[in-house]
């Protein structure tokens, strides 16, 4: 059995509260559906005539993998996530974006079954057009937080199998996170990391960032947005070493895919993997500060 | 007294456990390429060196190529608890044997021996190897499988990364090879196998084994060392954490030596 | 749920110049329920060997038991200190003599050599040993404890910038962690001598 989807691990996402056998439901499912046999007995339906009727399952997910990390700052905050996409034991690419830049100041990162991802990028891309054509404004952070959360749960009994962090400045300029599990819940933080690589990189974020074990729980000097990208790389480092299905370094030898979101707006930096939609956001994003931000020396956007 | 072979003590508990519910522990497993290919005059195995347990690396940096004689070595696929104990088993049992008879071991002996266990445990021991020596016959290379069959081929991989090395043999295996030809090859199959199996990973361990000379060749290739630190580091000086109470405590020496006394007038007969 | 994480706790050993340490959790559980915060999952061996032992803490018990008998008869046969090789050895066949019907513990084992050079040794409950230069970890947060020791660790450290490093390395774990905590002990293990410290950590 594909390992990432033994029982009790494939949904680690889910808390408790969702209620008692939820998660053996979800659990149960992606099981069935963890992997896509393509050759031996399991591939095709088998028919026995001793054993009455059988019914082939539906089996509609699967886990691929990849750890998404959001840090805020006071006044910015960096999105990144690797660029593995996994399938049991092999890697199908080693090239894909998990991150969709929603619009200049937000900013959207999905683990899990990339299939969904993609699906769910593809809604909120088009939901956020509409909002900007009925309205003539970019949706704020409070608000994108609050659309992502209900599109999660209108799939609330099929739902979708993604795990997102939103990372983003908010109207004031401060730097915030919002991290969900598969089904809407959500909760503003200023550090949040899903995905695969969740349990290695989150307490490492809480030290670093919270603070919390240090010095009696006083609070911490704040990172600059160097320090914190610096801490993000060597957090997926760390993890790519441990998780099989984190990637440290994608697979260019680069750094993660990663993404700051300045006060002004965003710069898409580490290398030039970009997918189709925020290419072409960023096209129809006619803001002064993006097109600016193309001149910076680490903006390999073009 | 106590006696060789698995003690089955804890089976009626452990099954109760289960059927209250209990799931037993899974044991760890190393996914894992190994491989083995004759050339002219010897052997070369190759293995990676991950061992997992789940989604995790719990070992970056571990041996899988184990001893089984001077002359033979053994890569092992499975539960990792169970390759290290059956060959170590094998290799027990043929240094008695070499002791015994004064002669080389062969490579068949050891192959029939691990078989014969292997099928007597009905593959309820999960060890998949890679066989590879030198005796009087020449090179010999052979897998075995968990329930006790065996292949005997001029080239072999096993293990979660065994396709993807296997790629790399079909396309260029070719017969006499040289001993460089062979390392390089098998290297490549390896890398295969850590760059497209998650299960694999880590660096490259060889082993060659020709004629009256064996070598072993840790990391031979290192793929892939962690490239990026984070450059100031972490650093907690004295006082970060907090402490409620802490002892200190010297050495102290338990070692009471016995000298055993016997008078004269004690008969040493029993 | 695994039998594993019964009655929840961790253990995590780091390897210092001419020193290591060894860190535990305190709690006792039968699942979320807590029973105790005194528990003891990490044993002296001798001066410069301690065994931590993960899982379900009546077999923690046994082979602790198990362990400390061996020890002695070999100390009163031998007449000398077991090595910390010897040890993992004899805790891999003890394990793996029960094959088919495990104790459902992970040892972790931390010690010097005769050389005040620091061993490190994980084992699965089969008895596989992992050896390591850095770092090892068990139990049920051992995931977030290779996420923090991973980042954290850095080689060659001092005796007290070994206690610093591992213990906010547990601490950042154990508080991910709803089934460990309830206090750390740390033992720092040094040719001079056995420093024991209980840290501050969170009670819930």
């Amino acid at each position: 059995m594909d390992p990432l989807l033994r029982p009790g691990h494939n949904a680690p996402h889910l808390p408790a509260a969702m209620g008692p056998g939820y998660a053996d439901v979800f659990d149960r499912l992606s099981r069935q559906g963890g992997r896509v046999e393509t050759t031996g007995t399991n591939a095709l339906p088998t028919f026995d005539a001793h054993a009455g009727a059988k019914q082939a399952s539906f089996q509609p997910y699967q886990n691929n993998g990849g750890s998404v990390v959001a840090v805020a700052g006071k006044d910015f905050c960096v999105v990144a996530s690797d660029t593995r996409f996994g399938l049991g034991f092999a890697v199908p690419t080693r090239m894909i974006s998990r991150n969709l830049v929603l619009n200049d100041k937000v900013v959207l990162a999905t683990a899990g079954m990339q299939a969904d991802t993609c699906t769910l990028h593809k809604v909120l891309r088009i939901r956020l057009d509409m909002y900007r054509q009925n309205h003539g404004k970019d949706m704020s952070l409070g608000a994108v937080s609050q659309l992502l959360s209900n599109t999660l749960y209108y799939k609330r009994f099929f739902p979708y199998y993604t795990f997102n962090v939103l990372g983003g400045v908010d109207e004031n300029g401060e730097g915030f996170c919002y991290g969900y599990d598969a089904i809407g819940s959500h909760e503003k933080v200023k550090v949040v990391c899903t995905g695969s690589s969740q349990s290695l990189i989150q307490p490492v974020l809480d030290n670093q960032v919270d603070g919390k074990q240090m010095y009696d729980g006083q609070p911490v000097a704040e990172l600059s947005l160097e320090q914190t990208v610096e801490l993000v790389k060597d957090c997926f480092s760390s993890a790519g070493e441990r998780d099989i299905y984190t990637v440290g370094l994608d697979g260019r030898g680069q750094p993660p895919l990663y993404v700051k979101i300045l006060k002004l707006a965003f710069v898409l930096t580490s290398h030039p993997l970009r997918s189709k939609y925020t290419r072409s956001h960023f096209i129809q994003g006619q803001s002064p500060a993006v097109r600016d931000s193309q001149t910076t020396t680490d903006t390999y956007f073009t | 007294m106590e006696r060789g072979g698995f003690s089955f003590d804890n089976c009626v508990r452990n099954a109760m456990l289960e059927s209250a519910g209990y799931q037993p522990p899974k044991a760890r497993k190393t996914g894992t390429t190994i491989c083995g290919v004759i050339f002219e005059g010897g052997v070369v195995l190759g293995a990676d060196t991950r061992a997992t347990s789940g989604n995790v690396v719990f070992e970056k940096n571990c041996e899988k190529i184990h001893y089984i004689a001077p002359n033979i070595y053994c890569c092992g696929a499975g539960t990792a608890a169970d390759t290290e104990n059956t060959t170590g088993l094998i290799a027990s049992q043929l240094e008695l044997h070499r002791l015994s008879t004064g002669r080389e071991s062969r490579v068949i002996t050891s192959l029939t021996m691990l078989k014969q266990m292997l099928f007597k445990y009905q593959g309820h021991v999960s060890a998949a190897l890679v066989l590879g020596g030198v005796d009087l016959k020449g090179p010999h290379l052979y897998t075995v499988y968990p329930h006790g069959s065996s292949d005997s081929l001029p080239y072999v991989t096993m293990g979660s990364g065994s396709l993807a090395a296997m790629a790399v043999f079909e396309a260029n295996y070719k017969d006499n090879l040289t001993e460089e030809e062979a390392k390089l090859l098998v290297k490549q199959a390896i890398s295969a196998g850590i760059f497209n199996d998650l299960g694999s990973g880590g660096n490259v361990n060889l082993c060659v084994i020709k004629k009256g000379k064996t070598e072993v060749i840790k990391g031979y290739a290192q793929e892939n060392p962690r490239k990026y630190r984070r450059p100031a580091g972490y650093s907690f000086p004295t006082g970060t954490t907090s402490v409620l109470e802490s002892k200190f405590q010297r050495p102290v020496s338990e070692i009471a030596v016995v000298t055993e006394v016997v008078s004269e007038s004690v008969s040493m007969e029993t | 749920m695994s039998i594993l994480e019964y009655n929840g706790g961790c253990v995590v050993a780091m390897a210092g110049k001419e020193c290591v340490a060894i860190a535990a959790d305190r709690r006792l559980g039968i699942q979320l329920q807590t029973l105790a915060c005194d528990a003891n999952r990490v044993f002296r061996m001798h001066d410069k060997l301690f065994l931590g032992l993960t899982g379900l803490m009546t077999d923690i018990t046994s082979l602790h038991n198990s362990f400390d008998f061996k020890l002695n008869m070999y100390s009163m046969r031998e007449g000398r200190l077991m090595s910390p090789q010897t040890f993992s050895s004899l805790v891999a066949s003890t394990l793996y003599e029960k094959r088919f019907g495990p104790y459902f513990s992970e040892p972790v084992i931390a010690g010097l050599n005769k050389d005040n050079t620091p061993f490190l040794c994980a084992m699965d409950l089969l008895g596989a040993a992992a050896y390591a230069d850095d770092f090892v970890v068990s139990g049920t947060c051992a995931e977030s404890l290779f996420g923090t020791c991973e980042t954290f660790y850095r080689p060659d450290l001092g005796p007290d910038d070994l206690f610093e490093t591992i213990s906010q390395a547990m601490l950042s774990a154990l508080d991910r962690d709803c089934i460990s905590g309830w206090g750390v002990t740390v033992h720092i293990i040094t040719p001079e001598g056995v420093t024991a410290k209980s840290l501050k950590a969170r009670m819930d």
